[in-house]
C-alpha cells in the first residue's frame, strides 16, 4: 500500500469533514457558543456572584475550563456520531468502503474531523469566556494535550455509537442519557471536595471528572485529581476505544453485510 | 488473466436467506459482460461481494488475480462501482463528490480536478458541477455516479442497473459512453432489466436465478438457441378472419394487427408471400419482445419450474 494512498485519502476525509462543519456552521459552531454564553451569564455572572470563590478563583473563572472541555466533549462526540451515522444512513459511506483505503485511515480521518470541530467550538467558548473574565493559563502544554486527547477519546466513542446505530434515535440516546449526566456530574460546575464523602467516592469512577480536572489544572493550576490519573484514564480509555473501533470496522459491523 | 474470477461463492444472510449457492464465474479482461436475473436472484449480492460491501460466507473472489478476501485494498484499487441505489451525499456538489472519490484512491487533488472536468464534461454534467446534487434530475444523478466510478480509471467497471428510470435519450448517451470506455480496454460488468440494453452492449452473459447460475455463455450462442421469434405486424386494411400460414402460428390482436410466431428455420419471405397471396398487406413489423427477453423468460421460467436449478 502506497504512502500516497494513505496520506491523500486521510487529507481528503479531513477536508471533507471540515467543509461539512463549516457548511453547516449554524448547526455546528453557533449553538454551543450561544449555550455557553448563557451558562456564563446565568451560572457565572448571576449565581456565581453569590457563590463566591472556589479553589481560590472567582466562580466564573472556576467554571471556564469545565465549560470549555464540556463543549469539546459534546462536539467531538456529536460530530463523529452525526457525520459517520449520516454517511451510513445516506449510504455514502460506501464511497469509502469500496475504496482501497485501510480502515485505520478512515478512522483517523473521521477522528481528525471530530477533533477539528471540538477545537473550533472550544476556541469559540474560550473567546466568549474572555468577555466575562480574564484567564491566565498556567500550564499551556498540559491544557492543550488534555484537550486534544479528550477530543480524540470522545470522537472514538462517537464512532462506536455510530457503528451500532441503526436509526437516528440511537445516536441521541448515549449523549442524552450517558454523556450529559456524566459531564454535568464530572466537576464542570463544582469541586468534588464540596460533596459528601460517599458521593466523592462515586465521582471518582466518572472518567469525565479526570478530563475536566486535568484541563482545569492546565488552565488554572488547580485540580481535584492527580495529573497522572488524568493522563492514565484518558490514554486507557482512548486505547480501548481505538482498538474497539478498528475491530468493528475490520469486521464490518453495521457497515458490511 | 481474468478480470473477475469467482469460485464456489456462497452467501447466507443472518436471517437464513441463501442468496448465493456456490456460484463460479469468470469474466475475461476487456469483456463487456451482462449479469442478468430476476429481482432477488442474487446479482446485487454478487456485486456486493466483488466490491467488498458484502462479506461472503465461503468461496473466493479474485479481481485481476487479486483476492478480494485476502488483499481487499489492492483488489479494490482495480474496481469502479455504479450501484443500483443513489449513494452520494445529496448536499454536496458533483465536483466535490467526484474529487473526493479520487482522493480515496490516493489520486492527488490536481489530477483529480483534471479528471473530474474530463468525466463530468463527457457525461454532460460540467455545467452542474457546482450545483447541490439533490437539485439534479434523476438521469443526472445516475450519470454523476458513473463519473464518480471513473475517477480512479478502473480496470473493472461494475454497473448495477445504471440506466434504471432514465429516459431513452440519456440512456443511449450513457450506452455510448460505456461502450467507449470498454473500447479503451476497461472490462465492464452490467446488470440491467432492459434486456435490449444487454443484447446491444454485451458480448458474454450469465443469467442468475435463486442464487445459481442457470446460463453462462456468449451472447451470439445464446441468441442462436432462440427457436421461435414472435413479430407484430401492422396491416394496411382491417381483416375479418385470421390468415393461415403453414408451420407458423398467427394470432389476431385486433382487426389491423397480427402476431406471427416463426420457428427459426422459417423465412420471413414465406410469411410475407403467403400473407400477400391471401390479400393481407403488411405496413410495418416489429419484434413482439426483445430476443434476449424471450430467452431470458424461458430460462427463468424453466429454472423456477425446477425449483431453482435449471
Amino acid at each position: 500500500m502506497s504512502s500516497n494512498l494513505v496520506w491523500v485519502g486521510y487529507v481528503t476525509i479531513v477536508r471533507k469533514e471540515i467543509t461539512r462543519i463549516l457548511r453547516i456552521w449554524g448547526q455546528t459552531i453557533v449553538p454551543p457558543a450561544i449555550t455557553m454564553t448563557l451558562y456564563f451569564i446565568i451560572f457565572g455572572e448571576l449565581i456565581g456572584r453569590r457563590i463566591g470563590e472556589m479553589g481560590g478563583f472567582s466562580y466564573m473563572q472556576y467554571i471556564v475550563p469545565g465549560l470549555v472541555i464540556m463543549s469539546v466533549i459534546t462536539n467531538s462526540y456529536g460530530n463523529m456520531v452525526s457525520s459517520f451515522f449520516g454517511a451510513k444512513f445516506g449510504k455514502h459511506i460506501e464511497e469509502l468502503l469500496i475504496s482501497p483505503l485501510p480502515n485505520w485511515v478512515i478512522l483517523a480521518g473521521y477522528v481528525t474531523g471530530a477533533l477539528a470541530r471540538g477545537l473550533m467550538v472550544g476556541a469559540v467558548v474560550l473567546v466568549v469566556s474572555l468577555l466575562f473574565t480574564p484567564i491566565e493559563v498556567q500550564h499551556p502544554l498540559i491544557m492543550l494535550s488534555v484537550l486534544l486527547l479528550t477530543a480524540v477519546v470522545f470522537a472514538l466513542a462517537g464512532m462506536v455509537n455510530a457503528i451500532f446505530a441503526q436509526k437516528f434515535d440511537d445516536i441521541a440516546i448515549i449523549p442524552t442519557f450517558v454523556l450529559a449526566p456524566l459531564t454535568y456530574l464530572g466537576g464542570v460546575f463544582y469541586s468534588i471536595a464540596l460533596l459528601p464523602e460517599f458521593w466523592q467516592k462515586v465521582s471518582v469512577v466518572n472518567p469525565i471528572l479526570y478530563m475536566v480536572n486535568g484541563f482545569r489544572y492546565g488552565m488554572l493550576g488547580v485540580s481535584d485529581v492527580s495529573l497522572a490519573m488524568t493522563y492514565g484514564v484518558i490514554l486507557i480509555a482512548g486505547g480501548i476505544l481505538f482498538f474497539t473501533c478498528l475491530f468493528l470496522l475490520n469486521r464490518g459491523t453495521g457497515l458490511r453485510t | 488473466m481474468y478480470a473477475l474470477e469467482v469460485n464456489e461463492l456462497r452467501k447466507t444472510y443472518g436471517n437464513g436467506v441463501e442468496a448465493l449457492k456456490g456460484i463460479s464465474l469468470t469474466v475475461e479482461e476487456g469483456d463487456f459482460f451482462a449479469l442478468l436475473g430476476p429481482n432477488g436472484a442474487g446479482k446485487s449480492t454478487l456485486i456486493g461481494i466483488v466490491s467488498s460491501l458484502v462479506n461472503a460466507s465461503s468461496g473466493e473472489t479474485k479481481v485481476f488475480g487479486t483476492s478480494v478476501q485476502q488483499q481487499r485494498s489492492l483488489a479494490m484499487s482495480h474496481i469502479g462501482l455504479v450501484p443500483q441505489e443513489l449513494n452520494f451525499n445529496q448536499f454536496e456538489k458533483p465536483l466535490e463528490i467526484v474529487v473526493n472519490q479520487a482522493g480515496y484512491y490516493g489520486i492527488p487533488r490536481g489530477v483529480a480536478l483534471e479528471r473530474a472536468e474530463k468525466y463530468l464534461r463527457q457525461l454532460n454534467l460540467w455545467d452542474k458541477a457546482e450545483n447541490i446534487s439533490r437539485t439534479l434530475s434523476g438521469g443526472m444523478k445516475r450519470r454523476l455516479m458513473i463519473a464518480r466510478a471513473m475517477m480512479n480509471e478502473p480496470r473493472l467497471l461494475i454497473l448495477d442497473e445504471p440506466t434504471a428510470g432514465v429516459d431513452i435519450e440519456i440512456r443511449r448517451s450513457m450506452w455510448d459512453f460505456i461502450r467507449e470506455i470498454n473500447d479503451q480496454g476497461t472490462t465492464v460488468i452490467l446488470t440491467t432489466h432492459y434486456l435490449e440494453e444487454a443484447e446491444s452492449l454485451c458480448r458474454n452473459i450469465a443469467i442468475i436465478d435463486h442464487g445459481e447460475i442457470i446460463k453462462n455463455t456468449d451472447m451470439k450462442s445464446l441468441l442462436a438457441t432462440l427457436d421461435v421469434e414472435t413479430f407484430v405486424l401492422d396491416l394496411r386494411e382491417s381483416i375479418s378472419h385470421c390468415p393461415f400460414v403453414e408451420g407458423m402460428e398467427i394470432v389476431v390482436r385486433d382487426e389491423k394487427t397480427l402476431e406471427a410466431s416463426l420457428p427459426k428455420q422459417k423465412s420471413l419471405n414465406n410469411l410475407f408471400a403467403e400473407l400477400d397471396r391471401q390479400g393481407v398487406h403488411v405496413l410495418s413489423m416489429r419484434n413482439k419482445a426483445n430476443r434476449l427477453e424471450e430467452l431470458f423468460m424461458g430460462l427463468v421460467d424453466k429454472s423456477q419450474a425446477n425449483g431453482g436449478a435449471a
